[in-house]
């Protein structure tokens, strides 16, 4: 199931939009990443995740307000939709249990 | 103070906007942008140039490259535009309904005149085209010349088809040889049909390759068969296998049927070709075989494949002069080759030359067509820009919300395509309606090709050509206004000179018009002087019979007696030629005085003795041929003509020695009667002399006894014919509609044109009306003011009526050089012509000066009748 399968640079993207929601655009999900990961991203490996995510319909974007910082140009503004918050609950979901069925054992 | 501003490397960005897809790339560039600002502060610049690079490199990949095919974006442009046009023009064709009206339904008959014309044209032009070798195939002809005249003949003699095999057997495919068509009796049991048909060499059936639905082409090749086409062949078989049964052609030769083949298109000239029977027989039995002299048969030719048509027909020229008896090398006979392309459209022969033909009347009929067009789209031109004062607000609102000139000129090209659709739509359907009485004015079997792609393409040019055509003036002049002067409502004055090319396309509008009324008017005069021409003889009751039997011969008394006894006929008699064609023409009499330079070829009509009492012939001079003297048998009467070329004052009682075709007599001329025209009706008569036939003729003629009912008489006649002369179905012709026939094509373009004069005076009249009506409904308030100051309904209608009648008295003053011009050329093809009366053009005129009239002042009196106080009022 290709289409729902969501990679590990996806979803940190897909997590990036979400914190920034109202003000996700590729160069704020590139800092953002940045800043929470404490690792360089490349502009083009985001679009390009951006694309992906927003083909499997898990984000959509839209023409946002212009800004003066941008030459008074509008920029494309991300946000995650309903179908990419329920792929992020479930991938915590999944965690979780997953977590939660690691013997206490294990780390003592 | 500012930081110094960094910019981001140059070739980076280059590279992102040389490969990304350009509806992504300032959204990529801002985002660069935005980062590489950002890591100044953060990393410094090096670093922060170093990634901008590494950002960009990562950029280029397939998915962010890929350019964008569908678009998100509603383009604003282009349909919407149109759709705005369309709704606009759609709103101002409901709100002036009458002006849609005469637009579109002006349109509609223009463009159904030249819709017909089109498929006229497009039918004669592919006459006889259905034949693969039409490039390949003519037709041998020969010019001879006689006192100084060339005339062009398609009768050759006999011996030629050999000859052209003989000695230029490499440059022809096929040579045939064919009695021509006519009517012959076919008879199988106790059928029979008169049916038209050719004796013709076997080579026929693949040279104009017939389409075999039974037997093979082949089959002609056994002088015993024949050949019938399909409908003949289902007329005397039905569904039954025709293959082997026998025929019977003119109850004296019996024929296998060999084969049956699909009828000949309706367009081609061998489509009354109904049966082909073997030459051998006519030629068999054909006397003088090998005298070249002797222009009796058509000769058919399809050229070699290298072959070239006018080196060939230059080669063949002389072939007759060379073989031919040496006396009659004086007649310089040339023979040349006719091409098939030309047999039907340039048929007409001068002094040897080919003059076109029927060509013209295409050329005609197809400037006939676009000139009806054209005043139905002189009439779009002039209500558009009549009316430009109503939409010159329009324009000027978009000119001052920034429509520039090129935009207008589309709307406008828009509204007058949509009018134009909408009048070709309507058109079609005109069409269609109108397809099968237009065939029966034009003679024709004209179908809409529906699914020709041929058609469609030209529609489409048609209404891309109507469109600009109509489209073009009021789209480039409405769109010239200037916004502050329209919109201030002062300075949009329709000046002196406004109008003047409204005034211009209305001349052109009536100069073609009355051009037509006058050449319509003309044709019909010409008809009927052909018609009222005294004919010399007494039509009526005439009727006229093939005789291709020796039974109505052998029996001639005895028919005649009964016949007679029983009150059926008056009179009746034996001829060698029918009433309206001479069959010979001879060249080799002589007479006492005759100038020895004169070369004249007289007609010879060999006719039974009661043939004068037949047809009532009238006496100059002389008598007629009488039982009671023997030596009548030798008698001779001539015509007027004959009498006059011969040069005698008193010819009675002068002898006239005859060639060798009729043995040499010597005939002794007893009387001379008045001219009978027996040819074409527009032609002089030609000089024609009547002896006693002492073998059988080719047609019985029949006076009906007055006294009886047409079909009574008839009836009675038919019992004796069928009594006498069994094998032969009683087919007889009135001789009145016979000659009709020969005024048949004039008739048609009589009526074609007067049809479609009816239709341009028609369309003509329509705009002139919406002129006038938009004229009356400019000046209400002028009108009002008149009237209140006293002003009489006359003279507001001659106020108002004035203008279009000056108009008309322009076009008129043009169009009556033009078609005394034109209409004298065409009258000059008859010899026998009407004249160009001055009353025909006055007429016209005046009839085009009334009609004008009726036409304008239904709307100017309509508005001098308005009461003042509701058009003064209304604001």
């Amino acid at each position: 199931m290709k289409g729902t399968y969501l990679g590990e640079f996806e979803e940190v993207v897909l997590l990036a939009v979400a914190i920034r929601s109202g003000d996700a655009y590729g160069a704020t999900v590139v800092t953002e990443i940045e800043q929470q990961m404490n690792r360089s991203v490349n502009l083009g490996a985001v679009h390009s995740a951006l694309n992906r995510l927003g083909e499997k319909g898990l984000v959509t974007s839209e023409l946002g307000g212009m800004t003066a910082e941008r030459g008074g140009r509008s920029k494309r503004l991300y946000s995650v939709t309903a179908a990419g918050r329920r792929a992020l609950q479930e991938i915590r979901q999944v965690r979780n249990q997953m977590w939660e069925s690691i013997p206490t054992t294990v780390w003592t | 103070m500012k930081p110094p501003r960094h910019v981001p490397p140059r070739l980076a960005t280059r590279l992102l906007h040389l490969f990304c897809a350009p509806h992504r790339v300032d959204e990529l560039e801002d985002d660069l942008d935005e980062l590489f600002r950002q890591r100044i502060r953060q990393v410094g610049v090096r670093e922060a140039r170093w990634r901008y690079v590494k950002d960009v490199l990562s950029l280029m990949r397939p998915s962010l490259m890929k350019r964008h095919l569908t678009n998100e974006y509603p383009e604003p442009t282009h349909a919407t535009m149109i759709r705005n046009y369309l709704k606009i023009a759609r709103r101002n064709l409901i709100k002036n309904k009458t002006y849609s009206f005469i637009n579109i339904g002006g349109l509609a008959v223009g463009m159904t005149v030249a819709m017909l014309i089109g498929l006229w044209v497009y039918d004669e032009l592919s006459v006889n085209r259905s034949f693969e070798n039409y490039d390949r195939i003519a037709q041998v002809m020969q010019n001879q010349t006689n006192n100084g005249i060339v005339s062009t003949q398609e009768h050759n003699p006999p011996p030629l088809g050999d000859a052209l095999r003989t000695m230029y057997g490499t440059d022809f495919k096929y040579v045939v040889m064919s009695s021509g068509t006519f009517e012959t009796i076919l008879s199988v049991g106790d059928k029979k049909f008169t049916k038209p048909g050719n004796y013709i060499e076997p080579d026929i059936t693949d040279m104009l390759s017939l389409k075999m639905l039974k037997g093979t082409r082949s089959g002609l090749k056994d002088p015993s068969s024949i050949l019938l086409s399909e409908s003949v062949a289902k007329a005397f078989f039905g569904d039954n296998d025709p293959i082997g049964k026998i025929v019977k052609l003119n109850d004296n030769t019996n024929l296998n049927v060999a084969g049956v083949y699909e009828d000949f298109p309706a367009n081609s000239q061998f489509s009354d070709v109904t049966f082909l029977a073997p030459w051998n027989l006519i030629y068999q039995a054909t006397r003088n075989k090998d005298d070249w002299d002797n222009n009796q048969f058509r000769t058919y030719v399809q050229l070699a494949d290298n072959a070239d048509m006018d080196k060939v027909s230059a080669q063949i020229k002389d072939i007759k002069f060379r073989n031919g008896r040496k006396d009659s090398q004086q007649y310089h006979s040339e023979m040349f080759l006719h091409p098939m392309s030309k047999w039907y459209l340039a048929s007409d022969f001068e002094n040897g030359v080919s003059v076109g033909g029927r060509i013209q009347y295409v050329w005609l009929f197809s400037i006939i067509g676009v000139f009806v067009l054209l005043l139905a789209c002189i009439n779009f031109m002039n209500l558009s820009t009549a009316r430009s004062e109503k939409r010159a607000r329009e324009v000027g609102i978009r000119k001052a919300v920034g429509s520039v000139r090129s935009q207008l000129i589309s709307q406008f090209f828009s509204e007058s395509f949509l009018v134009v659709i909408l009048a070709f739509a309507l058109a079609i359907g005109l069409t269609t309606l109108s397809l099968t009485w237009f065939n029966e004015i034009a003679g024709k079997h004209l179908t809409m090709l529906w699914t020709s792609p041929y058609f469609w393409a030209a529609s489409l040019g048609f209404i891309l050509l109507t469109g600009f055509l109509a489209g073009s003036y009021p789209a480039l002049y409405l769109s010239s206004f200037q916004p502050i002067k329209v919109l201030k409502g002062i300075g949009f004055q329709a000046g002196r000179f406004a109008a003047l090319p409204r005034k211009v396309l209305v001349v052109v509008q009536f100069t073609v018009s009355v051009t037509l009324i006058i050449g319509t008017i003309i044709v019909y005069r010409q008809i009927q002087y052909a018609q009222n021409r005294p004919m010399g003889y007494n039509r009526a009751g005439l009727i006229i019979l093939q005789t291709p039997t020796p039974d109505v011969h052998d029996h001639f008394d005895a028919i005649r007696d009964e016949l007679k006894k029983s009150g059926a006929i008056a009179e009746m008699a034996e001829s060698h030629s029918p009433l309206t064609n001479v069959f010979l023409v001879l060249p080799d009499f002589d007479w006492k005085g005759k100038n020895p330079s004169l070369q004249a070829s007289l007609g010879a009509v060999k006719v039974s003795y009661d043939y004068g009492k037949t047809v009532g012939w009238q006496f100059k001079q002389g008598r007629d041929f009488s039982r009671t003297f023997t030596t009548d048998s030798v008698g001779m009467i001539l015509n007027e003509s004959a009498a006059k070329i011969m040069g005698f004052k008193h010819p009675v009682g002068e002898v006239i020695k005859a060639g060798e075709f009729l043995s040499n007599e010597s005939f002794n001329v007893i009387g001379v009667i008045k001219d009978m025209v027996m040819e074409s009706p527009y032609e002089p008569v030609r000089p024609s002399v009547f002896i006693i036939n002492r073998r059988k003729g080719n047609f019985a003629i029949l006076k009906l006894a007055p006294t009886l009912s047409a079909a009574d008489a008839l009836s009675k006649t038919e019992a004796v014919f069928k009594k006498y002369n069994p094998a032969a179905p009683f087919d007889y012709k009135f001789v009145d509609q016979e000659h009709a026939v020969k005024f048949a094509a004039e008739e048609r373009v009589g009526k074609l044109a007067l049809l479609f004069t009816s239709l341009a005076i028609l369309i003509s009249c329509l705009g002139l009306f919406g002129l006038a009506s938009f004229m009356a409904e400019q000046r209400t308030k002028e009108i009002g003011v008149r009237k209140v100051l006293g002003a009489s309904v006359f003279s507001l209608w001659r106020l108002l009526s004035k203008d279009f009648v000056f108009l008309v008295v322009i076009a008129f003053g043009i169009a009556t050089p033009l078609a005394y011009y034109l209409l004298g050329n065409w009258l000059q093809k008859y010899s026998y012509h009407t004249d160009l009366s001055w009353w025909i053009f006055a007429a016209s005129g005046a009839g085009a000066l009334v009609i004008t009239l009726l036409t304008v002042s239904y709307q100017s009196i309509k508005a001098t009748l308005m009461n003042p106080v509701k058009s003064l009022r209304s604001e």
